[in-house]
């Protein structure tokens, strides 16, 4: 199997500050997200997690500086980012189907006048590599959102991403089908070369699946191991004396 | 022109096209629903219906600012004014205001009273009332001649920018995180339908011509399962309303505007049927 290597080594965020209409979203952020490992980001609603995921993919203006660096130190200019987003606003009654839908991302002729059968491949491999080949012919509004977030994935890893963004729905998505859209995710971080940040609210799975834990409340509070960060003080006082149980409404 | 009717005599030896003035409406027909039909499906799927009507309402305003301005062209009045009112919709859209509803309901019946206001002076209403209603009959060859480059330039155009579009509609930021440059697509997208509409207008009428966007493609909706079904069914019961909403109001000696949005009404509510019997 082809196995893509990307130039990336790891992303370097020194002193990341967002400031919205008067109000501090985030302050001073500093972190490392590596190749090779999952990186998982934690905290209450409204901590900044979504605001530090917009300004890694460069969507608001951020103070501090973002750095792609590569294995020899140097910055990279240009970085392939898949992006896996919480929300989704489609129409749910639209007639687009799951081939519909990443076919229009990967070639330039428009779906209406159908989707060729190299494309049709494309989607299929694209498909199974997330454990969704079932779903090519289902409309985009009928999937479940365990379908949609594997659909999602399969969308960010075309073209093979360097850096890998999941931000995980609050709700909408069981815990059997984010655990096999962990392992899938783990499976890719051992295969491919790709930094992984994803933002969870199971506190249950991030224990089980993270390399490295940030805890966030609009700034850093504790970051390390998931056992270092779960047994912190800075974890007690955001989440209470953790099981490790969701703890979000 | 005479070649293309001696043309269509041959094969469409129908009473009802036996006048020129039937010939012209039919062939504007053929030119303008499909491209209606295809920027239907993304206007539903979109969920503009409701900014494609204020859209068409601008038409009033467009004329009544050309007559101000001195201009001899209405369909360019329209044209400009259309293009510039879409473009201001869509940075309002954009600005995530909550209230998009309302402040396009604003602009909507702004605009139709500054047209108003602007027509009727002295009286002069009257003169206009066919912007209202329509007149497919009152197609001259040059209009269709301009329909004929505007169809293959709007469907080349609605080629490229569908699927950043697609992209767009499902997600915002899905799309700008792969490059695509979501305000410039949408606004692309809204300039071409209110082109298309400015360009249907004088035909279809102020108060019809949304329903001539919006119903083919929900109806095509109803029935389809994936996006070329949605484009191929929309294009066909577009066309099909038009042709035989044409002829109904050649037999029934009435507005054929208003005909043709009602079978386009008719093929909506029998897709719903089918929609449900499917299920």
């Amino acid at each position: 199997m082809h196995l893509h290597r990307c130039a990336l080594c790891h992303i370097d965020l020194d002193g990341v500050s967002v400031r919205r209409g008067g109000q501090t979203l985030l302050q001073d952020v500093s972190m490392h997200i590596h190749c090779g490992q999952l990186t998982v980001l934690i905290g209450q609603n409204g901590a900044g997690k979504t605001t530090l995921i917009r300004a890694l993919l460069g969507e608001i203006p951020h103070a501090g500086s973002i750095r792609h660096v590569d294995s020899a130190g140097r910055n990279l200019a240009h970085l392939t980012t898949g992006y896996v987003p919480q929300h989704l606003s489609f129409d749910p009654e639209m007639p687009v189907t799951v081939r519909d839908f990443l076919a229009s991302s990967m070639t330039r002729r428009p779906v209406w006048t159908g989707v060729g059968r190299k494309v049709r491949e494309e989607v299929r491999r694209a498909l199974a590599d997330v454990n969704a080949a079932d779903l090519e012919e289902t409309p985009l509004g009928r999937c479940s959102g365990g379908e949609l977030q594997r659909v999602m994935l399969a969308l960010a890893l075309h073209p093979a991403p360097d850096l890998l963004v999941l931000d995980e729905p609050v709700s909408g998505v069981d815990r059997n089908g984010l655990r096999l859209f962990l392992d899938t995710v783990t499976r890719l971080k051992e295969t491919r070369h790709m930094a992984i940040l994803l933002v969870s609210h199971d506190l249950r799975l991030v224990r089980e699946y993270a390399d490295h834990v940030v805890l966030l409340e609009k700034n850093v509070l504790v970051q390390g191991s998931a056992d270092q960060v779960f047994q912190s003080p800075e974890f007690e006082s955001v989440f209470g004396s953790g099981t490790g149980e969701e703890v979000e409404a | 022109m005479d070649a293309v009717y001696a043309v269509m005599d041959a094969l469409l030896p129908l009473e009802a096209l036996r006048f020129s003035f039937m010939k012209n409406a039919f062939l504007a027909v053929l030119l303008l629903t499909p491209l209606l039909g295809l920027l239907g499906t993304m206007a539903v799927n979109h969920q503009m219906a409701f900014f494609s009507d204020a859209l068409g309402h601008s038409a009033i305003t467009g004329i009544g600012l050309g007559i101000l301005l001195g201009l001899r062209s209405d369909l360019l009045a329209m044209l400009v004014f259309g293009i510039v009112w879409a473009v201001l919709i869509c940075l309002i859209k954009q600005s995530g205001s909550a209230s998009v509803d309302t402040v396009i309901s604003v602009f909507s019946s702004t605009s139709i009273a500054a047209g108003l206001i602007i027509l009727a002076r002295g009286g002069k209403f009257a003169r206009y009332s066919t912007l209202l209603i329509g007149d497919i009959l009152a197609v001259t060859p040059q209009d269709l001649l301009f329909l004929a480059l505007a169809l293959p330039v709007g469907v080349l155009l609605w080629a490229l920018m569908y699927n950043p579009l697609l992209m767009t509609s499902v997600s915002p930021s899905l799309a700008r995180s792969r490059g695509i440059r979501t305000r410039l697509v949408e606004c692309a997208f809204v300039v071409l339908v209110a082109v298309a509409v400015m360009l249907a207008i004088r035909w279809v009428g102020v108060m019809l011509i949304n329903a001539l966007l919006i119903l083919p493609a929900a109806a095509g909706r109803n029935l389809a399962r994936n996006s070329r079904q949605h484009a191929v069914f929309s294009v066909l019961i577009a066309l099909a309303s038009g042709i035989l909403g044409l002829f109904l109001a050649y037999a029934l000696d009435t507005s054929a505007g208003a005909s043709i949005v009602l079978v386009a009404a008719a093929v909506y509510a029998l897709s719903l049927l089918l929609r449900r019997w499917r299920k």
